[in-house]
């Protein structure tokens, strides 16, 4: 664990070697240093997200009053209002809601699961590891449903107006996908796809990692080794996966 | 399975009550801010003061998993810092170019 910094020898400083000036083990810093370097590609996203939308329109007018137009940049609890079994029903936001809850639970089982780790109680870490993974899997399923549901549209559609062999026609479309979009302008379906789909990558990485540590828990490879300290360093990043949720959800649900 | 001699000897410590109090108590306060944001979600105009508190609600959140779960606050000084550093730039690259957005939609739809 945490090596002390105080024990350096006279005439060297901390950062020549032989302690951890940082006070992590290599892997937990690495760790660190990796999920920073994850955090980058995910402001990429965030950042370009930022720019293209702030540079469209935005709708004014009455929510209540709202339709969707490629006009402008759609308000988002206007497009995401659907939930499974309650078709045609506008529950604005719901479903985000509970996935979001679904994920901060997973993420507390999973810190259960490191302090458990800390006091080498296998059956313990076992449990806490299950319903982590049981979360994410839920979590999986919640997005791969409301992704559907995105593409797919809703029924009544939105009408566009285009030009085709040298005339003006109407047409109505449904959902989205990479080159057309019922609920507002293109980049919107382009961002959705491509900032929830990076992150559900991340979920569905997170949930093979934890797989594997709940496998090697459960065949005592940590207890064998004398120290749980991989289910911190596979915490660290279900906690990132967590942590950049919170950001998604703001600014592409609620924002 | 059968017992193996080689298995090794694990003593196993007793629940930190303390520390899984502390843990539920801090995945209460993110559930009580998100239910926060559904609140002002529904209820409040739609406009910058809106915006800014989910901006501060997300930034409170994000201080909590990353300062608890992940347990940054309690590692050393130097950690915290080569983690935080960094970030300060991004949300400065986010802020400007949403800025710069603003300008753009400014000039290609003048009102």
């Amino acid at each position: 664990m945490s090596q002390s910094t105080a024990a350096t020898i006279p005439g060297r400083t901390e950062w020549d070697g032989g302690v951890s000036p940082m006070g992590v083990s290599y892997g937990k810093l690495m760790m660190w240093f990796f999920l920073l370097s994850d955090a980058f590609t995910f402001s990429g996203l965030l950042v370009s997200y930022g720019l293209i939308r702030s540079q469209h329109q935005a709708f004014t007018g009455d929510h209540a009053k709202f339709v969707f137009s490629h006009e402008y940049w759609p308000v988002p609890e206007r497009v995401f209002e659907a939930v499974p079994f309650f078709h045609g029903v506008e529950l604005p936001l719901v479903f985000v809601g509970i996935m979001t809850f679904v994920l901060i639970m997973s993420s507390v089982t999973m810190v259960l699961a490191v302090e458990a780790g800390h006091r080498m109680d296998r059956k313990a870490v076992e449990k806490w590891m299950l319903w982590t993974i049981l979360g994410g899997v839920t979590f999986l399923s919640c997005q791969a449903w409301e992704w559907t549901h995105f593409i797919i549209g809703t029924d009544a559609g939105t009408t566009i107006k285009e030009f085709v062999n040298g005339s003006w026609t109407t047409r109505v479309i449904h959902g989205a996908n990479m080159h057309e979009n019922q609920y507002g302008p293109q980049a919107f379906a382009d961002f959705f796809f491509f900032i929830t789909g990076f992150h559900g990558f991340h979920v569905f990485s997170g949930v093979m990692l934890n797989f594997l540590i709940y496998y090697r828990t459960v065949t005592g490879m940590y207890d064998r080794r004398g120290s749980y300290e991989m289910v911190e360093k596979v915490g660290l990043y279900w906690h990132f996966v967590d942590l950049v949720w919170v950001f998604v959800f703001t600014f592409y649900y609620l924002v | 399975m059968a017992h193996h001699s080689h298995e090794p000897e694990v003593i196993v410590a007793p629940p930190n009550k303390e520390k899984i109090m502390h843990l539920w108590k801090v995945a209460g306060i993110l559930l009580v801010i998100t239910i926060f944001e559904f609140i002002v979600a529904f209820t409040m105009h739609h406009g910058s003061m809106k915006t800014f508190i989910f901006v501060v609600m997300t930034i409170v959140k994000a201080t909590y998993i990353v300062g608890e779960f992940m347990h940054l606050r309690h590692e050393v000084k130097v950690l915290i810092w080569a983690i935080l550093f960094p970030v300060i730039f991004i949300s400065w690259m986010i802020g400007a170019l949403v800025f710069e957005g603003m300008k753009m939609s400014d000039i290609n739809f003048l009102r």
